[in-house]
């Protein structure tokens, strides 16, 4: 005889602060938050890669840190501010950083570019890329497979530039 | 991902409580490497105790003129603490070495501690690893095993662990502060991590209901003379095929204090104080230095794939050494 599954466990309320927004949502404690983006709340501009924390393709920020979505749980984010690309651009104006990847041509099919977009902000918001191998290294969490890599540098460039006259 | 239940902790009281009510219950602060283990299968809790709430947030000076980490600052922050980079580079460039800018601002610095091992093996639950499933049998051994360990082994595993920081600490001599149902503890690093033996399923002394509350860093930094050499296939993003911690204390040409602890080569930060203390006294000349990387790697047994590592870490020790001594610590 096969034994029967136990029943699963419960759902649980979870209020998420998303771009600003409070969304009360009942999840299962194993969502994380890449799936409750995504599959709850339908925000499917944070994009699933890998699901490991190898390609960068899913990072947000969190109280303005780059994260990578998949590797956390909707339940352990309560309480935070979670910025996703869905909320970068103000009145209808891109953010610099989205612009700049515009300007610089730093992306061909764009799957990677809403992560590496939360990531070059990030960046900015640690302070500590100084010289070109930096912000190779620091950048190193977010993969490209067209491999734009030369552009996204000078994204990042420009916008530590815009960040250092401010 | 198997279901599992979830609660909150919000003190380490009641975290300590909330572990010794669940069964087979972990943990959960950073997750970047528990939940990606429990995705692939490796690691099956049915109850996880969410600790991000907890108030060990800090890093503040100890009585002693040191510093203390506390278990739930992240590894970014800790990093890029002002008094880190001040007076424990070494720390500070280790923690850097691993990693991604996204996961360190994630992985904290009491986790880190916990990082199981990357073995493929271990990873791959299609094969038999006596780490994954005691008894199985190990996969590596007569596998492929460039990666793995040179020393401490044992005839159930050859796994590594994985850490920087870990690297850094062991150099450091810092300690770890433990609470359990039983009160307080503390677990030098050296004793924190353990060989595999006939137990390569048990990584740490910590046990199961214990949670880290701080790791405390000895008053001396070695912020002169220091260097983290790590030893990868790519320049970022790769755990070590060898690292070394490398830090010295000089009165002049003399050597006072030598400290080198090795990643990426054993089941734990691997020091040897008997082989430190040959460079007591005697100048910083690349022979000296030779003879110590040799007496480091006395005993080392290579697996195959692995065997250029017993080279490549002596000429690691001798580099890490040269480099600390001429104050080349970023390099």
């Amino acid at each position: 005889m096969e034994k029967e599954n136990p029943p699963l466990p419960p759902l649980q309320s979870v209020t998420l602060r998303i771009n600003g927004k409070e969304q009360r949502l009942e999840l299962a404690p194993w969502t994380s938050l890449l799936d409750a983006l995504r599959e709850h709340l339908h925000l499917t501009g944070t994009k699933k890669g890998c699901d490991h924390g190898q390609c960068g393709a899913c990072t947000v920020l969190i109280d303005g840190k780059r994260i990578n979505s998949c590797l956390t749980l909707a339940m352990m984010q309560e309480d935070k501010e979670i910025t996703t690309i869905e909320g970068l651009a103000k009145d209808g104006e891109l953010h610099p950083v989205q612009q700049a990847f515009i300007d610089h041509d730093a992306f061909q099919c764009g799957y990677c570019t809403p992560g590496q977009i939360c990531s070059v902000i990030g960046l900015v918001n640690e302070g500590k890329a100084k010289t070109l191998a930096d912000i190779r290294d620091l950048m190193s969490g977010n993969v490209c497979r067209c491999g734009a890599y030369v552009n996204i540098v000078k994204v990042v460039q420009e916008a530590l530039e815009r960040s250092e006259a401010k | 991902m198997r279901p599992f239940t979830y609660t909150r902790a919000t003190d380490v009281n009641s975290a300590v409580q909330e572990i010794t009510r669940h069964e087979k219950a972990k943990f959960v602060a950073g997750g970047t490497n528990l939940l990606d283990l429990m995705k692939i299968d490796v690691m099956a809790p049915q109850h996880l105790v969410d600790i991000t709430r907890i108030a060990l947030k800090t890093i503040e000076e100890t009585a002693d003129g040191g510093l203390r980490l506390g278990a739930l600052v992240t590894n970014n922050d800790t990093a890029y603490h002002e008094q880190v980079e001040k007076r424990y580079p070494l720390l500070s460039h280790a923690i850097l070495a691993g990693a991604t800018g996204q996961l360190r601002n994630m992985a904290t610095d009491g986790g880190n501690l916990l990082q199981r091992t990357r073995c493929y093996y271990f990873y791959d639950t299609q094969t038999p690893c006596n780490k994954r499933e005691p008894g199985s049998g190990c996969s590596a051994i007569k596998g492929y095993n460039r990666d793995l360990a040179i020393l401490g082994t044992s005839e159930h595993c050859i796994a590594t662990h994985p850490s920087d920081m870990c690297v850094a600490l062991a150099a450091l001599e810092a300690s770890i502060n433990v609470t359990g149902p039983n009160g307080d503890r503390v677990i030098p690093i050296a004793d924190f991590h353990r060989l595999p033996g006939d137990t390569p399923h048990i990584d740490t002394n910590l046990q199961e209901d214990e949670i880290i509350t701080s790791i405390d860093l000895p008053a001396k930094g070695f912020a002169e003379h220091y260097t983290y050499l790590k030893l990868r296939d790519r320049a970022s993003y790769a755990f070590a095929i060898i690292s070394v911690a490398a830090a010295l204390d000089m009165d002049g040409d003399t050597i006072k204090e030598a400290r080198i602890a090795l990643g990426g080569v054993a089941h734990k930060p691997w020091r040897k104080p008997a082989a430190e203390a040959m460079l007591q006294g005697q100048q910083a000349t690349r022979e000296n230095f030779q003879k110590v990387a040799e007496a480091y790697l006395e005993g080392a047994k290579g697996y195959g794939d692995n065997d250029f590592k017993i080279e490549l870490a002596k000429r690691a020790i001798v580099r890490a050494l040269e480099q600390a001594f001429n104050k080349e610590g970023a390099a």
